[in-house]
């Protein structure tokens, strides 16, 4: 298993990276990329970029056991099934009625 | 107890002198009780995605079905308090990460300061929610019969209602994990200073450290689902 030590170096540019995009989140939702669904888009890429920074370095998957990260993708990907198997119902029901 | 632990093989087949104390007898080594230990931990972490998944698929759906009220709803937020308390707890992740490094090393003393810093940035995060929350109520914009916000025409009222429903729900329950989070980190840093983890056994501030961890990734799509659907205002 990992006796990998994360050098400093990795939590400090990680960290540097979080904060930026933070900042970067906050700035987008403030401008007018011609749609809304663009904005959604930007926010939501940004949130997943950060989210995979800290699952693969902070959370240490890039260093762990396959096993850990086949936890980790099976774990999202039922969470995205849930999400996009109510959505193909929810997302589409107003298009019947028009 | 672990003279040269630094040394010490990563893969032990071999006859090591006397067992680590923290080895329980019914693994091989300390490696394969840490593998084990982070599996059932992970485990853990995908009943917590799916926990807070439900939440997230229930704000998907309304928020198709009310795009106006909840971008209105949305607005009532203080934008500058929530981006704040976002720094914070990327901070708080970051002292967190350090002082998971700082275990690795066996670095006693940094442990707990690192320890101690993300306990306070923790509670940075909470205090300001509380304002936060403070302000929702005096406003009326807590679901309920005393539900009365100003600033929102009132066909988007029934809309704006689901929105703090989930505000609260969602909100409420990451904070629950902070506040529970808390206590074990003040164990934790205890148990670090009287000496219990050594570099080779720290399993359990790198166990506390994924979920604290995992908290962080809830708020960074919190932050902009809720704060930030539509700042500016058509």
């Amino acid at each position: 298993m990992s006796d990998h030590i994360v050098p400093f170096k990795t939590y400090l540019g990680v960290f540097v990276a979080l904060m930026i995009l933070t900042f970067v989140t906050y700035a987008a939702a403030y401008e007018n990329f011609g749609s809304h669904t663009l904005n959604v888009a930007i926010a939501l890429g940004i949130a997943v970029t950060k989210a995979t920074l800290v699952v693969l370095f902070f959370m240490h998957v890039k260093y762990s056991p396959r096993m850990v990260a086949v936890f980790v993708v099976v774990g999202f990907a039922w969470l995205a099934l849930m999400i996009v198997g109510i959505l193909t119902d929810y997302w589409t029901r107003g298009w019947i009625g028009q | 107890m672990t003279s040269g632990s630094a040394a010490a093989p990563a893969h032990g087949h071999g006859h090591e002198t006397a067992p680590h104390p923290r080895l329980m007898h019914h693994f091989d080594s300390l490696e394969q009780q840490k593998e084990s230990s982070t599996l059932g931990m992970w485990t853990f972490l995908v009943t917590e995605i799916m926990f807070f998944g439900g939440l997230f698929l229930l704000y998907t759906v309304y928020r198709l079905q009310n795009p106006q009220a909840f971008a209105a709803a949305s607005r009532e937020l203080d934008v500058p308090l929530g981006l704040i308390n976002t720094f914070v707890l990327i901070g708080s992740s970051f002292t967190m990460a350090l002082g998971v490094h700082a275990a690795a090393l066996g670095k006693r003393r940094a442990v707990v300061v690192w320890l101690l810093a993300t306990v306070l940035l923790g509670s940075a995060f909470l205090g300001v929610k509380v304002v936060e929350y403070q302000h929702k109520f005096a406003h009326h914009l807590v679901p309920g019969p005393s539900f009365a916000p100003e600033h929102i025409e009132p066909e988007l009222r029934r809309g704006a209602e689901v929105y703090f429903s989930l505000y609260f729900a969602m909100t409420g329950l990451h904070a629950t994990h902070m506040i529970l989070g808390i206590p074990v980190l003040l164990v934790l840093a205890l148990l670090a200073h009287r000496g219990y983890f050594d570099r080779r056994y720290n399993t359990p501030i790198e166990l506390f450290g994924l979920y604290w961890h995992f908290v962080d990734i809830v708020w960074i799509f919190l932050f902009p689902l809720l704060y930030l659907i539509d700042p500016r205002g058509h």
